[in-house]
Parts: C-alpha cells; structure tokens; sequence
C-alpha cells in the first residue's frame, strides 16, 4: 500500500512537471510577443525591451523555464503581465468559487444521474428505460455553452425562479451547478444503469426476492448500496471533467471562480496567469485521480492496489 | 433620444469645431494664459444614490502609470486628476488640478499654478512635488509604464528612459503650487499629455506603501475614492466628500459588477438590476433593441475617435506601387460593410475621426468605382488581379468584415486568402516587415489616446512606427511628411490652433494620395443606461470618459 501510494505520487510530480513543461513550451512558442502586451502600442522600442529585461523574457527558454520552476517551488507564480497581481492572490481568491461550484455540480449529477440510472434499471427494456437513456445521452452530448444560456434564459429570464447570472447566494449556485451536472449526469445514469443490472441479477438478490423481501426493500436495502459504489468511486476521475468544464459554465454565468479568470487571461496573452491555472488544475486533476485509485479498493474489495 | 443622420452630426461637428476656434481666439486676447472658468454643474442634478456598471472582464489595475484599456481607462479618471483634463462630454481642454497655466512664446516652457487646498484620498494636501513625483514615477522604467513614452518631449527624458537619471530635469517646482515643465521642442500636444491618465497625480507615500500593488490600491485626488476591491467578483466606488470641485460628484457610489457576460448584462438591464451594461450592447441584441421604442429610447449613440481601416504593406509587391492600392481603395464598398455591422458606424475616407480637430469634410477621398479599380490595376501591370492575403482578428464581426473585404476585392480580380487570428497574433504579424500584405484592422484598431490629430500619425502612419513590433502595419514612411508634421507639432500658439489643424488636414491628404490605408468606417457608439440615469446625453457618449463620464451623471430617483 505505501509502496503504491510511493510510486503514485512520484508519477504525480513528474506529471505535474510535464504538464508545467508543455504548457510553458506552447506559450513560449506563441508566435504573439507578451511585451508588446504590455508595453502597449504607444511604446518605444526601448522602453519595449527594457521591459523585456526586467521580466527575463530575453533569456533563452531552458533559463526561463528554469527560473519558473525555482519560484514555483517557493510557491511563486509570478505577477500577472496585465493586472500587476501576484498570481497566487489571483487565483486564491477565486478557487472558493470554483470549489463550491465542484461541489454543487457533484451533488447536481450524483442526484439527478443515480436517481436516472435506478429508474432505468428498474424499469429496464420498458419505454421509461428508453426515454431516461435518450435524455442522459442529449445530457452528455449537448455543449455546456449552449444548456447554460437555456438554463439561463427559461429559469432565470422568463420564470424569474433565480438570478441572471452572479455569485452570493444558493440561489446563484443553482443554475450553473445544474449546466456542469446534466454532463455528468448523463455518465452516472448510464454507469448506474448497469452497475444496478449487474446487481439485479446476483445471486443474493434473487435469494432476498426468494424469501419474499418487498421489492423496494430489495432495490434500495440491498442492490442500491452494492450498486452505488463502483458509481461514487469514478467523483475523483470527474475533476479533470470539472476543469474544462469551469472555463466554459463560469464564463456564461459570470461565476468568479479560476475558469473565468483562466479566459480571460488567454485573451489578454497573460502568461503567468495561464501558466498558474493549468499548474492548479492539473494538480488538482492528479490529486482526483489518486484519490480515486486510492479510495477504490476500500469502497469495491473486487479491485486491488498493486 | 432620437437617433442623428449623419447630416445632423456634420452639423454639430462643425458647431463644436467653430466654437474651439472661438475659445482659441479668447486664449489669444488672455496672452497665452488661460484661467479655468468652473464648469457648471447641471441644475436639474439629483445629489445621493448608487449605480451599477456591469463589465465582463476583471479590472486590470487602477494605477494611473500602468491602466491603458478602455475600461479602466475612466475609472482611473475618477479616482485620480491632472493638471489638465476635458470639458464633460467635449474634447475641449480645460486647467484641471491646475488653476491656470502659461505658455512661453517659444513653446517650450509651460507653467502651471495649482488649485490650493486640493487632498488626496488619504487627507493629505497635493502639492507640485506630488506632480513632480509622479511624472519621474512614470517616466521612470522600473515603472513598465505603457505610457513613457507619450513625455518624450520633456527635457531629460532620455536619461530617465535610458536609467541614466531617477528624476526628469525639466520638472522645477518654483513652490508649492507652481510648476515649471522644460521641453526640449515646442510641442502642441503638450497640454493633452497633461490630461492623459499617465500624467495624474499619486501621492509618493501610498505608492511606496503598496509597491506593485499600488494598482490594487489606487489612492488620488479624484471625485471617487475606492471603497472595496473584490477579486473577480466586484469594484466599489463612494463618493469623496473633500472632492475639491464643489457640487461633484452626483452619485453616492458606483458598483462595478464584474465577469458579466454582455449579454447577461442586456437582460438584467431588461429586468432593471443594472444601469450601464460597460460592454454596450451585444452585436447580436443590437436591432432587437433598436427595434423597440422603450429600449431605444434609452440609448445614447456619439462619435467616437476610432477609425477602421484596411493596411496594405507598401514594402511588399504589388503594394509597392500607389495604382494598386489605390485600386484597392476604389475597390471597397464602404456602405455595404457599415450595413453589414447594423449601421453601427459611418463609412470614412481619411484616417482621421470626423470628431477629431483636422478632419477634413470636404475630402471626397476614393470613390467605390469597380471599373475604375479595374483599370488602375490593369496600368499596374495586373490586368488579371493577383494573389494575397488579408489579416483580420477572429472575432466578430471582424471575420465576417473580412469576407465582404473579401468579396469586393475579388470582384476586381484580387484573390484575397483570410487569415484570421487571435488579436496578438495579427498584431505580430503586422509589426514584421515580411509578416502581412494586408490586413484589416478591427478590433484592433486604433483608438485616439487624445482628441489631437498627431494621435493618429506617428505611431501608424509615421515613420516611427515602421519598425519591427511597431504599428505602422502599411510600413508607409514618408520623410517629407514625418518633417511636416513635426512642424505642425511645434505650433504651440492656441491662437493658430486651427492652422495648425489645417496643416494635419493637408498631411492627411497626402497620405489618402499615397493610399497605404483603405479608411473603411468610424464605428459609433451606443451606450444603453437604466431609465433612472439623468445627465446631459453627451455625458454618455463622452470621447474622453469611456462608456459614461462618472463624475458628473446622476440618477432621478433619489430625494
């Protein structure tokens, strides 16, 4: 067990190092110069490359990425080229939003997809099972941007139930913790739905339906509980989900988490803000996964650490 | 408000443009002094209540040296002063922090007296060594400014620049409230430097306190003060009591709401939660609104010192030769893209603004003349058209502007391949001499720093700009014009004001004869507010106060 939770955190760093590699190769590559950003077009040339020496940009890329690296393990992530913040302030103050958006689209897909998956599994090969299975793969199929500004424009603009867009309240959580979970939710009604098959058919459970257990007893006091776990385990795979998802949901909603703040820098060519959120996600990506492959065996003795 | 034909704006234009030579004309009888008469605060104004501004990016900074984008860009003008700044909603200069200023006949001394008892937020009275201070601060390249380079023309400059000196040495504070600036060439521009954000006045002690962060922790002189920064979430502005113009500002206190999506911020519009939408309204939304009388009604459209224009690099056959760009010039139909953008602008024929001191309106420019384009090709040696590539940025509506570029330039034979990139990368290629044939400038066009027609030239018609990395994109230099408008810069007399702007009409002209731009449109702007907003339309639609002028609007439903 130490062993593999040794050798997995080893692979964790070295991926976190390639990604922090990769990512600083592409936006060193970028054919766009991140001075002329901030110098701004009234600019002369020498105050341009003055620049340029002040923020080591005329070094050549092994320093820099290197110069990176060493600053990252104190923990710096440099100041923004744009807004002149300290990148860990910046994305400090927008991870809470971000978290509490995970969560709500969690509780949002767990909810709506177990519940999905049960009925179908109940009811399956009957026309419920049919519609339930169409719905969770127009969940998993539609664009993330485009269930937003519907759930926006019926429940916000015309039923008035919650606010347009913003941040504060539960009230705002709902909407956009709703768009990230119709994703997920589509995946956890289909994996549901066969966990829940493949429990059905047990032997224990037709010995309990033997014995003449009412059928809900049977469903939710003896399959569901066996069903749900392999389901749950797959939370910590979702991360990586999450964080593609945020940039797009965050941006509709105007939610303050890390994904608006990782837009927005994009546009303006921000380097170190781009290069801060990528490191986060990824970390957090990574950690998901352990954490996943970890908790697996306790949750599902059928799977092994090795 | 009811929308102006362009006829009715030709018409305001000139009014405004005869009454800049009337005030030039006083300024003459002063002796070059001039004294600021208080501006009048509007009396139907309604004192107290709060607004909300919606913008969809996060404020960048709010530090004068460093803010350079159209959304901080006045907020910082109501958290800080200068010693100059503009008439509300006009382009017309006036002595700000400063009580009155004099030029010397030479051009190259210019004295301001400061207004006595003026405080900065933190209590503490402004004095010239603040002013001194902060132009060092500016100049100085530890500061990255963007802006250092717009003070060039103070005597000491280049050793501040180079790192060779910490303090400009043709600043001299003569006492408290006087303040002397050397220039090392008579300069018309000065005084507009003087009322650019780069030149407003911080104070050195909260400077030093917060270092980079002074941004973060923006404290002035101004009509607001910061009363709360949320990171991503929401900027607070209240109302400073010891504001020194009496009787401002109007409102109580300005939320700006931030990461709000244009088109979210329409709808709460709609349902009344905000009162400006800071990113205007949605191109897609845009006839949706007009189309309805209550919504319309409450959009203010103005000019605004923007030109979009097509370049075409002069260094790179078959640009090289006047005929062919020429040709292009005759080739666009102006009228047809301006539709194609909901009317959202008025076709242009020079580079220069209609609002902007200069601008020509008896230009004719090129006429769209297809058979005409043709045959200038056809002397050109380029009977059959050729092939090239038209740069455009990626977002809308620059792809689909493009295209119609497109079409037209094929109908008289020009095979135009579209490249269309992310903002930076256009801007890249434009700045290599070898980067791009053309390129059509939307979304990145240029908008003026300050209403002066020499905005315009340097740095993207002038031979300064036709460097690597510069924005000079049509690489055009003409040395004979770069040596005129150097000698209309140093007409510094205000009396000749309108001189001097003929000689930048002349350059201008020139320039439209060498055709290395295809001027295409001056876009409008249209700034919707809530139904509650009072103030003068001009206060919506302020060249100079981008979308609103904050310090002087107010709202009517208040006691």
């Amino acid at each position: 067990m130490i062993a593999y939770l040794g050798r997995r955190v080893v692979q964790s760093v070295l991926i976190l190092l390639g990604v922090s590699l990769i990512t600083f190769a592409l936006l060193y590559l970028l054919p766009a110069d991140p001075v002329r950003q901030i110098a701004g077009r009234s600019a002369t040339p020498e105050t341009v490359e003055s620049i340029r020496r002040q923020l080591g940009l005329d070094q050549p890329f092994v320093v820099q990425y290197w110069q990176y690296l060493t600053s990252l393990l104190s923990g710096d992530l440099g100041r923004s080229y744009i807004q002149r913040s300290e990148v860990t302030e910046l994305i400090v103050s927008r991870l809470p939003a971000s978290l509490l958006l995970m969560v709500g689209a969690i509780a949002c897909e767990v909810v709506i997809g177990l519940t999905m998956g049960l009925i179908a599994a109940v009811k399956r090969g009957t026309a419920t099972d049919q519609s339930l299975m169409v719905a969770s793969f127009v969940g998993v199929s539609a664009p993330q941007f485009v269930v937003g500004l519907l759930l926006l424009y019926v429940f916000a603009v015309r039923l008035g139930w919650f606010p347009i867009g913003g941040y504060g309240t539960w009230r705002h959580l709902v909407l956009p913790s709703l768009t990230m979970g119709i994703l997920g939710a589509g995946w956890y009604a289909r994996m549901m739905r066969s966990s829940m098959i493949d429990v059905l058919r047990q032997d224990y459970v037709r010995t309990a339906r033997a014995k003449g257990l009412a059928r809900s007893a049977i469903i939710f006091r003896h399959a569901l509980p066996n069903a749900i776990l392999p389901v749950i385990a797959m939370i910590g795979i979702d991360i990586g989900i999450f964080m593609g998802g945020i940039v797009v949901v965050e941006s509709v909603f105007g939610w303050p988490g890390i994904g608006q703040l990782a837009w927005q820098a994009i546009q303006r060519i921000d380097i170190p803000i781009i290069m801060g959120v990528t490191l986060v996600s990824a970390f957090a990506i990574v950690l998901g996964n352990l954490l996943a492959d970890t908790v697996a065996p306790f949750i599902d003795p059928r799977i092994k650490l090795r | 408000m009811k929308t102006k034909n362009t006829r009715e704006r030709e018409h305001d234009m000139r009014r405004y443009l005869i009454s800049t030579v009337a005030a030039s004309a006083l300024a003459l009888a002063l002796g070059m002094t001039s004294v600021r008469a208080e501006d009048i605060v509007d009396p139907n104004a309604k004192q107290g209540g709060a607004i909300t501004i919606t913008y969809k990016d996060d404020v960048a900074t709010l530090d004068p040296a460093i803010g350079y984008d159209w959304q901080n860009w006045s907020m910082i003008k109501s958290l800080f002063d200068g010693l100059m700044d503009y008439e509300p909603g006009t382009t017309n200069l006036r002595p700000d922090l400063a009580e009155s200023y004099e030029i010397a006949p030479d051009g190259k001394t210019f004295t301001f007296k400061l207004r006595h008892g003026v405080k900065f937020h933190n209590g503490r009275e402004m004095t010239a060594d603040d002013v001194k201070y902060s132009l060092d601060r500016v100049t100085n390249p530890k500061t990255q400014s963007p802006g250092a380079g717009f003070f060039g023309s103070i005597k000491g400059y280049d050793d501040v620049a180079a790192g060779k000196a910490e303090s400009l040495a043709g600043i001299t504070v003569v006492d408290p409230y006087t303040i002397k600036f050397e220039l090392t060439r008579p300069d018309a521009t000065f005084l507009h430097v003087m009322a650019i954000n780069f030149s407003h006045v911080v104070p050195k002690e909260e400077v030093e306190k917060y270092g980079a962060d002074f941004g973060k922790h923006p404290v002035g002189t101004g009509a607001f003060k910061l009363a709360e920064w949320t990171l991503g979430q929401r900027v607070v502005f209240e109302r400073n009591p010891d504001y020194w113009h009496k009787g401002l500002p109007h409102l109580d206190k300005i939320t700006f709401e931030i990461g709000q999506e244009p088109i979210v911020a329409l709808l709460r519009l709609q349902k009344g939660e905000i009162d400006v939408p800071g990113d205007g309204i949605p191109p897609a939304k845009f006839q949706e609104v007009m189309a309805d009388p209550e919504q319309k009604a409450r959009v203010v459209e103005g000019g605004q010192l923007h030109t979009g224009y097509i370049t075409m690099n002069t260094t790179m056959a078959p640009f090289d030769n006047v005929k062919v760009r020429q040709a292009v010039n005759m080739a666009i139909n102006k009228d047809r893209i301006v539709q194609l953008i909901n009317n959202r602008a008025v076709p242009a024929n020079q580079p220069l603004p209609p609002s902007m001191p200069g601008y020509d309106k008896e230009f004719k420019g090129y006429p769209y003349d297809v058979s005409k384009a043709k045959a200038l090709l056809a002397e050109a040696g380029h009977p059959d058209g050729f092939d090239t590539q038209l740069f455009a940025m990626n977002t809308d509506p620059n792809p689909r502007i493009a295209q119609a570029i497109q079409q037209d330039l094929a109908a008289v034979g020009i095979k135009a391949s579209i490249q269309s990139l992310a903002q930076a990368n256009v801007i890249a290629a434009g700045g290599d001499k070898a980067g791009a044939p053309m390129i059509w400038s939307g979304g990145m066009a240029w908008i003026a720093d300050f209403p002066d027609p020499s905005n315009f030239y340097g740095p993207i018609l002038g031979c300064a700009g036709a460097v690597p990395g510069g924005w000079n994109w049509s690489w055009y230099c003409n040395k004979e014009l770069d040596a005129k408008a150097a000698e209309a810069d140093s007409i510094v007399d205000p009396a000749k004001a309108g001189e001097r702007a003929k000689m930048w009409s002349e350059i201008y002209g020139k320039i439209m004869e060498d055709a290395p731009w295809a001027p295409v449109f001056n876009e409008q702007r249209f700034t919707m507010k809530s139904a509650r907003m009072g103030g003068a339309d001009n206060l919506y639609v302020d060249p100079v106060h981008i979308p609103i002028n904050y310090d002087n609007v107010y709202v009517t439903d208040v006691q």
